[in-house]
């Protein structure tokens, strides 16, 4: 039997909510552009538009600015827009996965366990250099994350989200703890680590972007291939179980991702808060609670807060810059009580 | 009329065929055993309404038939395969089930919901199609929901909500549907709104029913068996009428009673007394 049925009700009731997310998405876009053109131009010393533009298009540009542009301002600019897009994402991915509108990647560990790795590397090792540290940090954000796990699932009910974040919030206190126990006791390490742990984008090479580049990329495919599993379990484990859904499968590849986002994010620029928490839900009131909407554009509005903040940070204390960690704090503390108080945000 | 929800045509229904089977099942959470050594057969097209006291066991029976729990020892069987051991997505092509208040996140519109029931039939290279949009479409307006779509569900009265929920069920085009106390928190006639609709999609659409109830006056009026459990066991089942007794009330429910004729509907029909001690 031919299944030609014109549905013109539910196809055009449907167009006012898939406007509002086309416009949402156009929006962010145009906001990411011009974040990256702000953050490119404005720094200690501003660079107008039109050098910015020259320095770009013809590479054997010799002048101060055009240096200026492409060794400095465009690297940073391009890891703060990775950095920036994986902490939305990875918020995102947390806040769907344990329908807890505090979700926030850094309650898996991942915070906990790159802090402590980086430490042991400053204070064993002797490394102080960004690309040096970058490793143990990565490193230390899997351990974390694989032990919460562990920790977590080790019950009758195996890994529930409560559980996961019971096993985060008591596993991070601990890993603090060994931190602070270093620091207090080894003078040296504090000062190199109280750099990491602010948060920036400042100082980093341009490799760091690189290094972390390939696993941000397996993040960000895996966190888009779990939308539609978000979804589904958005109904909860049983309906989405009903509707076919395999919960271990989607719950490993969210876990992942966030892993990978979150821990690559971290390792890069140290600990950065408020993005992961922030973003979602700015996102959800304007795309609603469909995944696949709502993971690009928090990607992206991630992207263009954190290179808004980083700008803000180079302007207000010039001629020296305000990590990009302690600006998102200053901004994101009152943004994020002003949405608590405008809108109900229980019951994701 | 177009049929674009798959259904079983009425007279291709042999109502000899088993479709879903409990065989001496027993279940249990953690330790603590619920449901033991239980069978019972479904057979297709028929309404089945599952009935008895609070902690009976019978909705973590429904769960073990909808595939949300594992047996720990006998199992369920789906068209006579081993339902733990078929794929979470052929069975949901199948068997479609409703838990008991089931909750939506905030902000999610009624259309939306009733397209996330096409999921079992999706995947990444085929996603949202024509066919899709079709059953979504008529999944709305059967249950009288399509004015509503683009509501959010929170905003919906309780009644309202159980149709969304069920409109889901609907577009998910399974044979089987498995729903868990669909009238909970409604006032009467809701209750009725509700049970007239899934009582729809038995008679005319040919579904195979399985409902965990509580009242019993409704359960004898919309269901064609009933299934009465006590203690983690069947205590009786077949039409309403020949489990509906004053003996089962007094052992099942503990409870003295009359049971008169519904003026209605004709089905059996409980006038409590008091409670036995």
């Amino acid at each position: 039997m031919a299944t030609t049925v014109d549905v013109p009700a539910r196809g055009a009731a449907r167009s006012p909510v898939r406007a509002r997310r086309l416009g949402t998405l156009a929006l962010l876009l145009v906001l990411v552009a011009a974040a990256a053109l702000a953050s490119i131009a404005v720094g200690t010393r501003s660079i107008g538009v039109g050098d910015v533009w020259a320095a770009l298009v013809d590479s054997s540009l010799g002048t101060e600015e055009a240096v200026i542009v492409r060794q400095l301002r465009v690297p940073r600019t391009v890891l703060g827009l990775m950095v920036g897009a994986a902490l939305g994402l990875a918020g995102a991915l947390m806040q769907g996965h344990t329908r807890n509108p505090l979700g926030d990647p850094g309650l898996l560990g991942v915070t906990a366990g790159a802090s402590l790795a980086v430490v042991l590397a400053i204070s064993a090792l002797g490394i102080t250099t960004p690309s040096g540290y970058v490793w143990f940090a990565f490193a230390g954000a899997l351990t974390g994350t694989v032990l919460v796990y562990a920790i977590g699932s080790a019950g009758p009910g195996g890994a529930t989200p409560v559980t996961l974040a019971l096993a985060g919030a008591a596993l991070s206190a601990l890993l603090y703890a060994l931190v602070r126990a270093i620091l207090v006791s080894d003078q040296q390490t504090l000062d190199s680590f109280r750099f990491w742990v602010v948060g920036s984008l400042a100082g980093r090479d341009a490799g760091i972007a690189w290094q972390v580049a390939p696993f941000l990329a397996v993040g960000v495919l895996l966190a888009l291939l779990n939308a539609p599993a978000l979804n589904l379990l958005g109904l909860g484990e049983d309906v989405a179980r009903g509707l076919g859904q395999r919960i271990w499968l989607a719950r490993a590849v969210g876990l992942a991702a966030v892993t990978l986002l979150c821990g690559a994010a971290t390792a890069a620029c140290g600990p950065i808060a408020f993005v992961g928490l922030v973003v979602p839900h700015a996102v959800r009131a304007l795309t609603g609670p469909d995944h696949r909407w709502l993971l690009p554009c928090s990607a992206l509005a991630g992207a263009a807060l954190l290179l808004v903040a980083d700008v803000v940070g180079r302007v207000v204390a010039r001629p020296g810059e305000l990590q990009v960690g302690i600006v998102l704090a200053l901004i994101g503390a009152p943004f994020f009580i002003a949405l608590v108080r405008r809108r109900r945000t229980a019951g994701l | 009329m177009t049929e674009l929800l798959p259904r079983a045509r009425p007279d291709a229904i042999s109502e000899e065929r088993v479709r879903l089977a409990a065989e001496h099942v027993r279940l249990a959470y953690d330790e603590q055993v619920v449901v033991d050594d239980l069978d019972l057969e479904l057979t297709e097209g028929s309404f089945t309404a599952i009935v008895g006291p609070n902690g009976c066991g019978k909705s973590t029976l429904l769960k073990a038939l909808g595939r949300l729990l594992r047996p720990t020892s006998g199992q369920v069987l789906l068209d006579g395969r081993a339902i733990a051991r078929t794929p979470t997505r052929e069975v949901a092509k199948v068997l479609g089930l409703l838990p008991q208040t089931p909750v939506a996140p905030e902000g999610l519109t009624v259309g939306d919901l009733v397209a996330r029931g096409r999921h079992p039939h999706q995947n990444w290279l085929r996603q949202w199609s024509r066919d899709d949009e079709a059953v979504v479409a008529e999944a709305l307006s059967w249950t009288s929901m399509s004015e509503l779509a683009d509501r959010p569900v929170d905003a919906l009265s309780g009644g309202q909500r159980q149709r969304a929920w069920i409109s889901m069920a609907l577009a998910q085009g399974t044979d089987l549907l498995l729903l868990d106390e669909p009238t909970t928190y409604l006032d009467l006639s809701h209750q009725i709104d509700v049970l007239d609709l899934v009582g729809r999609l038995h008679a005319e659409r040919g579904r195979t029913v399985v409902v965990v109830l509580h009242d019993l006056n409704l359960a004898a009026r919309y269901a064609q068996r009933l299934v009465a459990m006590k203690d983690g066991a069947l205590v009786a089942s077949g039409t309403p009428a020949e489990v509906l007794t004053e003996q089962l009330l007094a052992d099942v429910f503990e409870l003295e009673a009359r049971v008169i004729t519904d003026p209605v509907a004709g089905s059996p029909m409980v006038v409590p007394v008091r409670r036995l001690r």
